[in-house]
Order: structure tokens, then C-alpha cells, then sequence
């Protein structure tokens, strides 16, 4: 049953593999430029003391390969599960071919474990294969950029989450498949609640994975903004400063909050009585203002502000440390994996009871 | 599939090859098969003849274990359909419109029944597609019908099966093709002495080969025997009009026609008929197949099911 599988497969898994290395070709050769850039400018930059053109020159590097490679890595995943798992079994009923196979003398079971086990195997490969290669390749840059975790598409195509996301798909596809018995249909679902699935993990499950950290700051009167959002309703703004988050290398940072010694966020009426010149003569409500773009009067009125409230309040910082990265990258690995093992497990029982 | 495989031709002389006890499949809201029980023999050339939309289908799809029984037993080669490797390894299916992988070829055919059965018989394969004059080479979706019928009914024998089931094998097929089908049938049961069941909704197709013959009408089984049984317990009554209830209790009314002074009787009789106001002809295949089909109908008027024979 191996063998047929295979048979089946080849086709798909010589376009997938002529794709590999045709990537792994460019990736080489553009990559090995990266590193050697980085290795010459960056690494060095500090006793040059011309860090920021070297970075700048590093980030706007390959700019359309960088931008392409993180898509490819976002999407294939779900190409996988449109192309290779919906097809898989839907394909078969859709031609009636599934009546051929199954007079053979193989169970049902073994047909199905073959199928979802072989080209499973072979996505989640894919998958990773093209991860590893795009994760080397930007290992210069990410080590400027510093978000492998905080940026949510840079976290979810680097290392072996792609592999996770790769099996999901698949095996998303292939129970869609069986259970729609339409090929395209089948194409069609998968793609939507594939999307759904990774934007309600990413935004929703990931970053309560685990209890992030506080880390409190003193606010610094020459890095703190002030903005105030406006209701036309209330009429009077919702007023806040706005503190520079503190340095976290590689971290990802949730919220920062202003806060007093029991732990009281700075409220708006506070902030009036003890700034009353503020936003009086300032921006006008309804924005969010840095520091540049505020005229000079204001400045002074926002320093003196924050060197008030700074007596009483000091900023905290809601964050996840860099070096939570890997339990990140194992943890969304793992549930992709097990909501992919559960997947596996209905597409089964379909296909051994429901199917005909 | 919720019963337990228990053998239930067991006690008996003359093994089963399929056995059906009170088998039912209800597809939604509408019967495919109803009440079907059934004894085939084995060693036989099986006839299932019956309109379309009767049930043929499901029938086969239950032997081979394509579809569980909505309630009843059925058992073939005394075990639960598609049990195990061993038991789909014994019987053979050619499934109806003759489904193959379009892109894989005739070659890779014969390979995926090599890696699929332990019991196959290479030198048969290649021996009968040499003798059909098919290209190996070939991608099945190049080949005509009777082409692809010849190749699945190769895998089907290659695996060297005790029972060969065949879905309207010759339904899609031109006279020719039909005949060369029917003819390389006859040679394998001649050859490998394996059971047959081959349904078909034309008598004539099963004439040729069939010794055995099951009707099938409105989801229901209406006659099964030996064709030759069949033939000699069945005839035709023609006399000058009368009730058909006045006819002796030996013998079971199939069908009547009456026109303004003749009565026609088609009949099932266990014995001779002795009645000289009677002329009693015998019955061809086709006749009496028709009989049946015509009780059926008119017994189920109203009410046939979709003209369909697939789920």
C-alpha cells in the first residue's frame, strides 16, 4: 500500500521537491551574500561607530526576497493542505476510484493509514525543509531586527512552526475531503477555516500560551508621548501619556502601562489636575502624537508633566522575555500537531463509517 | 457494520458464497434494499437482473463491503464483507461504470494489483492483457470502455478470487465489446472454477453465462433459483377468460393479462398443470424475467423508487 501511495504521490512530490531546490539554490547564493554582509558591517559597526547606516543597509537588502520568503513560508502550509489534502480522498470518491482500491485486499483502515501517513509525512517535510532554509537565510537579519517573537508573521515562519501549521493543513484537507467528498469544495473550505484557524490562534491563544512578566520603569520626561482619544459622544478625550517602552532585547512587549505604588493605572482626571495646561494648548484630540511632531511650547508643558506624575507613577512594561522563544515555537508545534492527530482521527472514523 | 461476524452457513452441506438474512439498506429516507434474504450456491454463475434503480448496486456494495447494512446479516464466503486483508483477498469486484486511476497506465494498473494482493497472479495479468491487445504503457483514461471493463475484470481475476462480483460490467459496452466481455467470462469460470454474481438490467446478457438467477424489483428479491429449475417450475397459461382465482392451489399466479375472451396467465407451478381448459407453453429467460418485473410494478405502483442505483 506504501508503494501505491507513492505511486500516486510521485507526481506531487517531484514538483515539491524540484521547488526545494530550486529555493535552496537561490536561498544559497543570496544567503551566504547576506552573512558575508553582516559578518563585514554589522559585526563591526560598533568600532566604526556607523551602526545605523550598517543595519539600515543590512534591512534594505534583497528587500522583494525578504518580503516574498516570509509569504512563501506563511502560505505553503496552507497550499499543502489545498493541493495535497483535499484532493487525497475527495479525489478518489469524486472519480469513484475509491471503489476500485477498496476491492483490493487491504482494509480501509490500512488505505487510509498509508494515505494520510506518507503525503502527511511528506508535507510536514516540505514544510520544514523550506522553514529551515528561510530561517538560516534571515538569521542575519532577524538578529538586527530582533522579532522573532513579537512580530507574529516573522514567529510564524521561522523553525519548526511551519511544521505544525503544515500537518494541520493537511490533514484539515483531507478530512474536509472526505466528509465534503468534492474535490473543490473541499479545496475551498480548507483554505478558509485554515486561515481562520491560524488568525484565531495567533491573535488569541498565543499570547496567553503563558503568564507574560511585568518589569516597572521611571518614566523618562524626554521619552514619553501623550495622546487623547476623543468620543464625539463624551465630548471630553480620554487623555494618557504614553511611556517609551523600556529595552527588551528580542522580547515581546503587550502593553505599558502607567501605574502608581499600589498598582493604580493613571487615570485622565488625574492626569488634568496635575497637568491642567495639558492638551489645552496642545494637539487636538483624537491622535497619538511622538515626541517630533509636537510643537516646542507643548514640550516643555509634556516634560514638566512627566517629571510631575513621575513622583507618584512609574511605567510597567507587559511582556514576554526573548528567551521564550523556543517554548513558544514548541508549544504552537505541539497543539498544531495534536489538533492535527484529533483531525486524523475523525477523517478515520469517516471514512471507515460514514463514507458509502 | 454492527454484526458480529458469526457464520451463519454454518450447519449446512452445500456451502453459501453469500448469505443474507432479513439484509436492508436505507439510503436518507428511501430503501434501496429491502427484506433481502438469500442463499447463493457456490460454484455458480449468478444472474442479478433487475430494473434500474432496483437495488442491483447496493446489493453488490454490500457483498463486497462498500456499505454496512442498515439492519439484516450478510455473509460472504462466510465471513463479515471486507472483514479483513484474507477475506476482500477472496472475493474480486469490478465496480460498475469500471473505475480506474485516469492518469496511472495500464502497467501501473497491474503493479498497484501486485502490491495490493498477496495472491496475485502475475503471468495471468500479463498473459490476458497481451491476449486483449492492450498497451501497457497506456494511461486508462485513452482506453474505451470495453477496454477499461477488460482491465478491472483482469485485476478482479488476477487476485485469484473463490467469488468474482461484477456491476453491470457490460452496461456501457457496444455488442461486440459485450459479447468478447461475456465470452472471456465464460473461459474463467471454466478455467479457475470461480463463483460468479453479474448484474445486469438485460436478460440477454445474462443468458449467455448465467446459471442462476436472481430478480430483483423495487428493493425487493422477487424470484432466485437455478435457471434451469426456474425454467421447468414456470409457464404460461392461455385459456378463454376466467378469474385467475379459480386456478388450483399447486400452482401461484405471477402475472395476468386478459383481453374481452382470453386469459393469460404467467404461473409458477409445483407440478404438472392438469387442467384441459387450459394450453400451457413453456417460459423463456426473458419472460419470465419480465412476469416478475411486471408483478413488481404493479404491486408497487405509485410508489417505485427513483429510477437510481447508486447512493
Amino acid at each position: 500500500m506504501i508503494r501505491f501511495t507513492w505511486r500516486q504521490f510521485r507526481g506531487q512530490a517531484t514538483v515539491a521537491g524540484i521547488g526545494l531546490a530550486v529555493v535552496a539554490i537561490v536561498l544559497a547564493i543570496t544567503g551566504s551574500h547576506l552573512a558575508h554582509l553582516y559578518d563585514t558591517t554589522v559585526a563591526t559597526c560598533a568600532t566604526h561607530g556607523d551602526c545605523d547606516a550598517a543595519t539600515g543597509n543590512l534591512l534594505g537588502a534583497d528587500k522583494f526576497l525578504q518580503t516574498a520568503l516570509n509569504v512563501l513560508v506563511l502560505v505553503l502550509p496552507g497550499l499543502l493542505g489545498v493541493f495535497w489534502g483535499a484532493p487525497l480522498i475527495a479525489g478518489e470518491l469524486e472519480a469513484g476510484t475509491f471503489r476500485l482500491a477498496w476491492a483490493q485486499s487491504v482494509t480501509r483502515t490500512r488505505w487510509i493509514t498509508c494515505k494520510l501517513g506518507l503525503v502527511g509525512l511528506a508535507s510536514m517535510v516540505v514544510s520544514g525543509l523550506f522553514s529551515l532554509m528561510v530561517t538560516w537565510w534571515f538569521s542575519p537579519i532577524d538578529l538586527v531586527q530582533a522579532n522573532r517573537l513579537s512580530s507574529s508573521i516573522v514567529f510564524g515562519a521561522r523553525d519548526i512552526v511551519p511544521i505544525g501549521y503544515a500537518a494541520f493543513a493537511f490533514v484539515l484537507g483531507a478530512s474536509a475531503g472526505a466528509i465534503i467528498r468534492r474535490t473543490l469544495p473541499a479545496m475551498a473550505t480548507t483554505l478558509v477555516s485554515f486561515v481562520v484557524a491560524r488568525i484565531v490562534f495567533t491573535t488569541l491563544i498565543r499570547p496567553r500560551l503563558i503568564a507574560p512578566l511585568h518589569r516597572g520603569f521611571a518614566l523618562d520626561p524626554n521619552a514619553t508621548g501623550f495622546g487623547s482619544s476623543g468620543s464625539p459622544l463624551s465630548g471630553a478625550g480620554h487623555a494618557a501619556l504614553q511611556p517609551n517602552p523600556p529595552d527588551i532585547p528580542n522580547g515581546w512587549i503587550y502593553s505599558t502601562d502607567i501605574i502608581d505604588k499600589a498598582g493604580r493605572p493613571l487615570t485622565s482626571q488625574v492626569l488634568k489636575s496635575d497637568c491642567p495646561l495639558l492638551g489645552t494648548s496642545g494637539p487636538p484630540a483624537g491622535g497619538t502624537h511622538s515626541r517630533s511632531e509636537v510643537p516646542n511650547g507643548v514640550q516643555h508643558v509634556l516634560h514638566d508633566c512627566v517629571v510631575k506624575v513621575g513622583t507618584t507613577y512609574h511605567g510597567v512594561a507587559t511582556y514576554q522575555p526573548g528567551s521564550r522563544y523556543w517554548y513558544f515555537q514548541w508549544s504552537e508545534t505541539a497543539i498544531f500537531l495534536g489538533a492535527a492527530i484529533v483531525l486524523a482521527g475523525l477523517c478515520f472514523w469517516w471514512v471507515r463509517r460514514r463514507v458509502t | 457494520m454492527s454484526n458480529n461476524s458469526t457464520d451463519i452457513s454454518a450447519g449446512r452441506l452445500a456451502p453459501a458464497v453469500i448469505e443474507a438474512r432479513g439484509l436492508a439498506k436505507r439510503y436518507k429516507r428511501r430503501w434501496a434494499l429491502s427484506d433481502c434474504t438469500l442463499a447463493i450456491p457456490e460454484g455458480k454463475v449468478v444472474g442479478l437482473v433487475g430494473p434500474n434503480g432496483a437495488g442491483k448496486t447496493t446489493l453488490l456494495h454490500l457483498a463486497v463491503g462498500l456499505l454496512a447494512p442498515t439492519s439484516g446479516h450478510i455473509a460472504v464466503l462466510g465471513q463479515r464483507p471486507a472483514s479483513g486483508p484474507a477475506q476482500l483477498g477472496r472475493v474480486g469486484f469490478v465496480a460498475q461504470d469500471t473505475p480506474t486511476y485516469a492518469t496511472l497506465s495500464v502497467a501501473d494498473h497491474l503493479r498497484l494489483g501486485a502490491w495490493l494482493n498477496p495472491r496475485w497472479d502475475r503471468d495471468l495479468a500479463e498473459r490476458r492483457i497481451v491476449q486483449l491487445g492492450l498497451d501497457l504503457g497506456q494511461q486508462t483514461r485513452s482506453l474505451s470502455g470495453g477496454q477499461r471493463a477488460q482491465l478491472t475484470l483482469t485485476m478482479a481475476i488476477a487476485k485469484r478470487p473463490d467469488l468474482l462480483l461484477l456491476d453491470e460490467p457490460v452496461a456501457s459496452l457496444d455488442p461486440l465489446a459485450r459479447r468478447e466481455f461475456l465470452d472471456g467470462l465464460t473461459k474463467i469460470v471454466a478455467d479457475h472454477g470461480v463463483s460468479v454474481v453479474l448484474s445486469s438490467h438485460l436478460v440477454a446478457d445474462l443468458e449467455r453465462v448465467c446459471d442462476y438467477l436472481i430478480v430483483l424489483v423495487a428493493s425487493r428479491v422477487q424470484v432466485a433459483g437455478e435457471i434451469k429449475a426456474l425454467l421447468a417450475s414456470h409457464c404460461r397459461l392461455t385459456g378463454p377468460r376466467r378469474d385467475p382465482k379459480s386456478l388450483p392451489a399447486n400452482v401461484q399466479l405471477i402475472e395476468a393479462s386478459h383481453t374481452d375472451r382470453q386469459t393469460t396467465l404467467v404461473v409458477r407451478a409445483d407440478g404438472a398443470v392438469h387442467d384441459s381448459a387450459w394450453t400451457v407453453e413453456s417460459l423463456s429467460l426473458e419472460d419470465l424475467v419480465l412476469a416478475y418485473m411486471g408483478r413488481a410494478a404493479s404491486t408497487e405502483l405509485g410508489h417505485r423508487p427513483a429510477s437510481q442505483d447508486q447512493p
